[in-house]
Order: C-alpha cells, then structure tokens, then sequence
C-alpha cells in the first residue's frame, strides 16, 4: 500500500464528518495568517474557534477568516461552569457555527488547567442536546472513561499546559488513554514542536491541536508545513506498527535462557 | 523636581481654606487611615498583611548584578526574584528583561492587543486627593451625565467600533451612587461587549449588584500601598480607608464580577515598593481566587488642572519600562494595561514587549466625545478633565497603528455568561 493509500484509507471520522486531515488548528492566538497557513500548509480542515472572540461586531469577525469546508470547532473558553459551557455552545449553534463543540472548562486564571468534574457534567449536557462534543481535559483514565459515558466524541487530553510549547509532560497517562479508551484521543495544548506532535501520533493519537507552536514560529507557513509532514510521519508509523526498538547498548550474544534444556 | 501638590483657589471661602489647610499642615486633624468607616464592609483576609509583609522587608539597594542574572535565568520567577528585576540593579539589564518579557507575552498573548476606551461619567468627588484634578477642593467644572446625556456618548463611542468600556466616575456616592452607575452599566451593555467599572469601592452587595446590571470587571487603584505615604495624600473623604480600599478587588470578587485589576499610581512614593506591592497584591489575589482574571496597570502622576506642577518625579519611562518587563516575567498570565497617561512612542514600544491593553479615543472628561470625535462643537455641556492626557490617538489610528507594528488589535475576546 503506498503513502498516499494509507492517507486516504485512514480518515477520521468525527460526529459523522470524515476528515483526512489530522491536524486541528487551535484558537488561542488568532489572525489571518495563520488560518491561511493552517488551511493551506498544515492541511487543516477542522479550526477551533473561540466563541467569544467571534463574537464581535463587523471590525475582525473571526467567522470571515475561515474557508470554505472547514469545519468550525466553537469552543466554550472563558467559562467556569458547566452551565456557563452549555451557554456558550448554544449561542455558537445560534451564530451559525454548527453542532461541534469543544468543551473548555477552566477555574484558574494561571494555567489554564481544565475543571475535569466540570467538564463532564457539561459533555454530558451538551451531547443530550445534539451537540458533537469533544472535550479538552487533564489526561486521566477514570474521567476519560466517564466522559465516554457522557456522550463525548472524542477526548482531547493536554500534553502540557497551554500555550507552554513544552510538548508531552503528560506522555505516560495519554498513553494509558490511547490503549484504554475507545474514543479518538487528540492531544491538546502544550505541543511545542512537530517532532513532538510525530511522537504523540506515532503512540496512536488520533490527532494533534495546535495554536501556539504556529503562531508563534518565525516562517509561519514552513512551520505548518512541518507540523503536518510530521503528523503524517507519525500516523504513518503509527499504522505500520513500529519495529524492534533497540535499547542502548548491544543483546546480549549468550541467551538468558540457555540454559533451558526442553 | 519635587511635587507641589497644594492648590488654594479663590472660589473656596475663608472657613473651608482654613480647613483644607488645616488639614494639610495638622495631622492630628486628619482620621486614621486604618478605621473603616459606618457603611464599609469588612471582610476576612490576610492579604494586606502578606503583601506588606514582603514590601516592608524590601531594600531595593541590597540586590546585586548577580541576584539579576540569576532572576533572568530562573524559568519560574520567585518573589525574590521580583524583587531583584524591580531593584536599581536590573536597570542594566534592562534588554535581556525586555526579551524574557517579550516571550512571556508571546506564550500566553501570542501577538495581540486589546483596545478600550474609558467613559467618565460623572467627575464630583468627596475627597481630598492632593494630586488629583477630581480633588474636593480642587476648582473644576463639575457635571454628572445624566441617562440620555450617557446614552449618546456611548452611542458616538460604539459608532467608532470600539467593544469595550470602562467606565468611570469621580467618588462620591451622593452624586454617582451604585444606582446611577448601575442605570449606567445596563445601557452600556446594550452598546458595548465588555463593560468595566473604575469606581470607589462598595461593598460586595453592592458589586454584585453592577455585576448584574452588566459590569464584569472592577478596577481599582490603591494608589500607594505605603501606608504612611498614603495618609499624606489622602486628607478627607471615604478614600482616606486605607485597607478597605486595598480589600475592593477581594469584595468585587465576592460579587461575582469575573475579573480585577490593581495598580499604585506611580510617583506618589518609593515606586520600586509600589511595584513589587502591586505585583504582589494581584499574586496573592490570583492565588485565592484562581479562577478569576487578573489585570495591572502602570499609571505615572500626570499634571492636573490648576496644578501643572505634578510630574511622576524619579519614574522616568526607563524606570517603567522596568516595572512592566518584571511585571511580565512574574505574571505571565496578567494583562497589563497601559493608559493614554503615556507617550505615543512609549505605548508603541511596550505593547511589543509586554502591555497586552491599551487605551484610545480616550478623554478624562465629562460629556465631551462628541466634540473630541467629531470635531465638531458640540453644544452638549462639558465637565473637566481629571489630568492631562499624553497619548491622544483615535481608536482608528489606534488600530491601524498596532497593526503596523505587527501586532493584531482585539476588540473583544469576551462573553458576558
């Protein structure tokens, strides 16, 4: 099966919608060109929106920057609640931007860290309403395991905190919710690097979201470009199942278990 | 070039100059900063005592090149090492503590700005503030906006694109009480996104109230935080409480609003202290209220009307460009705001380094947009202004401006839930 086979084959399917791309453009920081360098470089065809700054009057509606069959992923930043997060959905779904929604729960001003029990009361509220919802939550095991029961579509665990660029600090329990969990896992947040974001699919992410890495990268559409051959190299290897890894330093050449006579 | 903050003027009659003069010259005449008044809440809390706690033990001269070096280095900056960006021997190093700044704003900002424009609604005031234009004592136009009067101001202001506001009065609660700004807020969220308040402290009850009526965010500036400074300064009315002051963002909080902002008016005392008290006063503040949004600003005394003597003495923009890169590199997360108190160059300078909020548009006085935007004479009564302005840019030169430098103007990043 060639490389292009293997893309094409290998969609992801979210709330119905098959998406070959696996990169998700995050909202932290916006403007117009790094949408444009998402869409077109990264490859993105799913861009997270931030319902509070979309909704703005005529000067820099965020709403104008997105092309067409791009998929909008309103998010529900700035709420502390669950109801505050179910408020904010459906004012997205009134403005137009569909039925995605990603949920972000936050009670801390400094990190940005999400409210996990929060986070699930609202998943569970806003997928009883219709809602395709994909929420952004502190990689643990049992709240990805309630939040499937919730109704959600996916789980988006962070890699580190957001906006910090320092790539997977949470590795080992994302892992655990990769081989525990049977919904989609998209990293979120803290992915610094494309190398980084090739490690996380290369473990069997389903996808990476990303903001700040770009925004902030000198040649914004050379990094786009890097962060989706990155993605696909380690979806890729991810797919072909990765080969014998060698440990540092030579096997040893007498078996252990020679002296095994039967 | 000391301050001279003392204005008689002709207007006040012989017994009420005795008695502003008494107070200025005989302390035993003035109240005791530290006794709340009949009607001030107290709340239960330790953080004036922790924040006076570190600026008390502060000497900004004992901090050396090394203490500097090591803060710059440092990926999490201590209190410690606030103190040594805030003392004399950062000065030098004053680059390198701008670039740290830069990214820290970059990680948590990425590259954008956000535009406001102050509304003062009403500029009668109670006390007496010896650096202030709005002062008791001090002879101005006094004028209080009413509805229709606030209603068309805010309408030339949201003509302009701006999507946010703050609004401010003078303190006095006989003449603006919580009601009037309350009627204040309702119409402003019926113009604007965001609605910010600037007004003398009230208790929670009563933050919640304006929280309600569509206020979300309450700034409040403790001007010094050296209380012995602060009694000096602060002769007669309800400002002269020195702590309930100082506990207005912990009430608005309590109230509901969503976010606070603290500042100390820089100039008025040892401004290094101030900084690191300020600095501190939103730390300890974000510690015991994680959730909410924390905001600084970086005022500098400006000249007054009947008084163009003040001047911010020993804080030149070097001096603040300090405190704003320390203030950057120990709160990543806060926003910093930086007000039209400043030059143009200057606010073009630091919004790429660290402020995060600039003002436009802006005018100190009372009922006079449409003059100061149409330019045309309006015929609509007008009231003074509470100091002189520096940076007078509109809020389309202002855009366009933060624009060229590369930087995204925000109108908006908010939702009133």
């Amino acid at each position: 099966m060639n490389e292009k086979a293997i893309t094409m084959q290998d969609a992801l399917i979210l709330g119905g919608k098959t998406f070959t791309s696996r990169f998700i453009l995050g909202s932290g920081k916006y403007s117009l060109k790094l949408i444009e360098a998402a869409v077109r470089d990264a490859g993105a065809q799913m861009i997270t929106l931030a319902v509070r700054r979309a909704n703005t009057k005529e000067h820099e509606n965020i709403l104008d920057y997105i092309p067409e069959g791009v998929t909008l992923l309103p998010n529900t930043s700035g709420a502390r609640t669950a109801e505050e997060a179910v408020r904010i959905a459906k004012l997205a779904r009134e403005l137009g931007c569909g039925n995605f929604v990603k949920v972000e729960i936050m009670r801390d001003s400094k990190y940005l860290l999400p409210d996990n029990q929060e986070t699930i009361r609202a998943t569970k509220l806003l997928a009883n309403d219709g809602f395709v919802v994909m929420p952004y939550m502190y990689p643990d095991l049992n709240v990805a395991r309630d939040l499937v029961n919730a109704g959600a579509a996916a789980v988006m665990p962070l890699a580190s905190p957001i906006g910090s660029n320092k790539g997977l600090a949470t590795r080992e329990f994302i892992q655990i919710l990769i081989d525990e969990i049977d919904l989609p896992i998209i990293v979120d947040a803290g992915i610094g690097r494309p190398s980084q974001a090739c490690e996380a699919m290369e473990m069997g992410a389903a996808a990476i979201m990303a903001n700040t890495a770009l925004a902030t990268a000198g040649d914004l559409p050379r990094m786009a470009m890097a962060f989706r051959q990155a993605i696909e190299a380690g979806r890729n290897a991810y797919l072909s199942g990765l080969g014998r890894v060698l440990v540092r330093g030579a096997a040893a050449s007498d078996p252990l278990t020679g002296f095994l006579r039967d | 070039m000391e301050n001279t903050f003392f204005v008689d003027s002709d207007a006040l009659s012989p017994a009420v100059l005795e008695k502003k003069h008494r107070l200025e010259t005989d302390p035993s005449a003035r109240t005791d900063i530290m006794r709340y008044l009949d009607g001030m809440e107290q709340i239960d809390s330790d953080l004036l005592d922790r924040v006076l706690e570190q600026v008390n033990r502060y000497d900004p001269t004992q901090y050396t090149d090394r203490d500097v070096r090591n803060a710059l280095q440092h990926e999490t900056c201590s209190i410690e090492d606030l103190k040594a960006l805030l003392s004399p021997a950062a000065e030098p190093f004053l680059e390198q503590m701008a670039q740290k700044a830069r990214l820290e704003t970059q990680k948590h900002f990425g590259n954008t700005v956000y535009l406001f424009t102050p509304l003062y609604i009403a500029n009668y005031c109670e006390n007496y503030c010896v650096y202030c234009g709005f002062n008791c004592y001090n002879h101005i136009h006094r004028m209080k906006l009413n509805m229709e009067q606030i209603e068309h101001e805010m309408q030339v202001i949201a003509e302009s694109g701006m999507e946010e506001i703050l609004l401010l009065t003078g303190e006095s609660r006989g003449q603006s009480g919580p009601e009037y700004i309350g009627e204040a807020c309702k119409l402003a969220r019926k113009y604007f996104r965001m609605v910010g308040l600037e007004i003398y402290p009230v208790n929670t009850e009563e933050y919640r109230y304006l929280h309600e009526c569509g206020a979300d965010y309450v700034t409040v500036f403790q001007e010094t935080y050296d209380a012995a400074r602060y009694e000096q300064l602060h002769l007669l009315g309800h400002k002269r409480v020195f702590p309930y002051r100082f506990h207005a963002q912990e009430r608005a909080l309590r109230g509901g609003m969503r976010g606070v902002a603290a500042a100390a008016l820089l100039g008025l005392s040892d401004f290094r202290k101030d900084a690191l008290a300020t600095a501190l006063h939103v730390h300890f503040l974000q510690r015991k209220y994680p959730h909410a949004e924390m905001s600084l600003s970086c005022p500098r005394l400006r000249p007054i009307i009947n008084n163009d003597r003040i001047n911010p003495q020993d804080v030149h923009e070097t001096q603040l460009c300090q405190i704003i890169c320390a203030y950057r590199i120990f709160l990543p997360f806060a926003g910093i705001t930086v007000s039209s108190r400043e030059s143009e160059s200057f606010r073009n300078g630091i919004v790429k380094i660290a402020a995060t909020k600039v003002s436009a548009g802006v005018s100190t006085g009372i009922g006079d947009h449409e003059s100061k935007y149409t330019g045309r004479q309006s015929d609509r009564p007008e009231g003074d202004e509470q100091f002189e302005i520096s940076d007078d840019r509109s809020f389309s030169r202002m855009y366009r401006d933060i624009e060229q430098e590369g930087l995204q103007p925000v109108l908006n990043d908010y939702l009133y839930v």
